[in-house]
């Protein structure tokens, strides 16, 4: 039993109501905001002592023992998800006191980020499948009220596609829900895979097993459900986008990790070939999506769906490397992939545009900012010696490990192509000539000093940091992966903690 | 709407209709009833008085911005649930404390304070619906 494994539930949850209740006060509500992403993140480090003291950490709520109440369960993989959570939680807490206008201020941005960040906490500490299912949903309502505030016809254009495919695939894992109720009579995660073995039916395993891919593939935007995010996701303001493109498809891929490797571990030769096939093409097909496109957030868009193809080709891989590779991935892209949104909007700032026809001479007049895209494209890229090198270094190494020799080839050909789509920013953005139109404070502008460029400036420091710090000192993170993974291969030690002793 | 037969109808009912909800409210702690179904009615008074009368009269009936009793009934839902982590218990676990007073006893509890919570939720947020559609 431990306590606090509440909090990252609970003090969004206390943020958002005072967000609420002082509606009518900018200050108030940034206030909030900041305080309340900061305790998320005290909350989180001191989860995470305990989680490396003693192992997986265990709450039973409101003290109904499992498999009857709802557990919340903290191992090394919830755990990093949280804690990359709460790190951008507060990065964008501070991006969006310059970014977010008054107007969505007033008409509840605050209250709805926050329940958003504990919507995508609660699915990272639940050990609950149905629980897991209401979380989703709690993410996905604030989720699709933060697409559409504003009310602009792009943004309702993007968050009608965003709702309804959503929708469907909460249905889906409705359904898969049912039937693995009807087939075991639990509902707990742990309860479930000591369950699942005995059912004698595999075949309706193995049917549920996809249902359960399908849904969270739809959220996670695999090949081929994925063409719901670049549709949406360059549609609201960039502080919004940052922490979508960043988080919101990352829980669809934890989910994944989740459940293939704790549940539907049955068949593997079956379930894991489709996953590897699904990982592969996601990943060709969103890199040349992105080859494509000549808008700077679209670009970026597409390139979520490209990684999140990497994740789910470690996972894929069933081995120890593969899923640390895995998980180091997921933790590496929120960090670079949030942070090019950021740096996105700054430019936008700057420019008035996201159309890289219409941009250039960034890296003249601001080569501070061109430094610090170009680290997080570079990390993006797999360059040595940033974040996104040991990720690929890992997931290359479990591919050849195991003689998957193609995929692992098509991985390293993916990862020149995103070069090139980062290449195109670079060229037209930031090494291209000054277009002619531009707006007046073009130039003029400092990105520190009056203005307020410096707020936005703040998070891209912060993460453009962490990025060089993980790239240069990979070890400790890696190792912390490998935790995760092996906790993760050997559901027994998950087991034991949710239920007691065998 | 100009109707003098709903006119009175609200005054008389709307008293009722509240005292009812709060019945449901208190009845849910043992029997069929609780915060959400009392919660739906006490929605409708006001739902009522806002058809006869207006949402701007009802604003002032109502007193408090019902965005506000969202706000404050999140928070107290979230209190309930902190409360017992004080004495060491799991987030959510039930605390009762039983008063005596002679005959009769009163049985306070933290899923009281959820229910008040749920109560104000429903009633905020279905005031806040029903204003917005009529301001439309």
């Amino acid at each position: 039993m431990n306590g606090m494994l509440v909090l990252p539930i609970a003090i969004p949850l206390i943020t958002a109501t005072l967000a609420l209740l002082f509606r009518k006060s900018s200050y108030l509500q940034r206030l909030f905001g900041l305080l309340g992403m900061g305790a998320l993140l005290v909350s989180v480090i001191l989860i995470f002592r305990d989680v490396q003291a003693d192992g997986i950490q265990v709450l039973q709520l409101g003290n109904w023992a499992a498999p009857f109440g709802i557990t919340l369960v903290v191992d090394m993989l919830a755990m990093l998800m949280i804690g990359i959570t709460a790190i951008m939680g507060v990065v964008i807490a501070i991006y969006s006191i310059y970014d977010i206008d008054r107007e969505r201020e007033q008409f509840g941005y605050y209250p709805l980020l926050h329940i958003l960040v504990m919507g995508v906490n609660g699915s990272f500490l639940t050990g609950d499948i149905f629980n897991l299912y209401v979380w989703f949903e709690v993410m996905l309502i604030a989720s699709f009220i933060l697409l559409a505030l504003g009310n602009s016809k792009n943004q309702l254009q993007g968050a009608l596609k965003y709702v309804f495919i959503n929708l469907f695939s909460s249905l889906v894992f409705l359904f898969g829900v049912a039937m693995l109720y009807g087939m075991t009579g639990t509902l707990n995660m742990a309860d479930l895979a000591v369950r699942l073995p005995e059912v004698e039916n595999t075949g309706l395993v193995t049917t549920v097993a996809m249902i359960f891919m399908v849904s969270f593939g739809i959220k996670a935007a695999v090949f081929p459900l994925f063409f719901w995010l670049p549709a949406s996701y360059h549609t609201p303001p960039v502080a919004i986008s940052a922490i979508f493109g960043g988080l919101l498809t990352k829980v669809g891929v934890y989910a994944l990790i989740r459940v293939f490797t704790l549940l539907f571990t049955h068949d593997t030769g079956y379930t894991h070939t489709i996953l590897l096939w699904v990982g592969g093409f996601t990943m060709v097909i969103g890199v040349l999506g992105a080859a494509s496109h000549v808008e700077f957030r679209k670009i970026l868009s597409f390139h979520i769906v490209s990684q999140i193809g990497y994740m789910i080709m470690g996972l894929a891989f069933n081995t120890a490397m593969g899923i640390m590779g895995a998980i180091f991935y997921v933790l590496h892209n929120i960090l670079a992939k949030s942070n090019l949104f950021l740096i996105s909007g700054i430019a936008q700032r700057l420019l008035g545009t996201f159309e890289l026809k219409k941009m250039g001479g960034l890296y003249k007049h601001y080569p501070f900012l061109a430094v610090m895209f170009l680290i997080s494209a570079f990390a993006l890229a797999g360059f040595p010696p940033l974040s996104g090198f040991w990720a690929k270094l890992s997931l290359v190494k479990a591919g050849l490990s195991i003689e998957l020799y193609v995929i692992t080839g098509v991985a390293i050909l993916v990862g020149l192509l995103t070069l090139f789509s980062m290449t195109k920013i670079w060229l037209s953005a930031f090494w291209g000539a000054v277009p002619e139109e531009v707006p007046d404070h073009f130039g003029k502008q400092p990105l520190f000093g009056a203005g307020g460029l410096h707020i936005l400036m703040i998070p891209v420091m912060i993460i453009a940091g962490l990025i060089i710090l993980v790239g240069l000192n990979a070890q400790p993170l890696l190792e912390l992966c490998m935790t995760a993974a092996e906790q993760l291969l050997n559901p027994s030690v998950y087991i034991e903690a949710v239920l007691g002793p065998q | 709407m100009k109707s003098l037969i709903l006119h009175t109808a609200t005054r008389l009912m709307i008293g009722i209709m509240i005292l009812f909800s709060l019945f449901l409210f208190f009845r849910g702690h043992d029997e069929p009833g609780g915060g959400f179904i009392g919660g739906l009615v006490g929605a409708g008074a006001f739902t009522l008085y806002a058809i006869a009368f207006g949402t701007e009269a009802t604003r002032k009936v109502l007193r408090v911005n019902p965005i506000t009793l969202i706000s404050i009934g999140l928070l107290s839902l979230v209190v309930s649930g902190l409360i017992p982590m004080f004495v060491a218990e799991p987030f959510l676990t039930g605390k009762w404390l039983f008063i005596e007073w002679g005959a009769v006893d009163t049985k306070l509890s933290t899923p009281l304070i959820f229910d008040i919570g749920v109560y104000l939720c429903v009633v905020g947020f279905i005031v806040t619906v029903i204003f917005s559609l009529e301001e439309e």
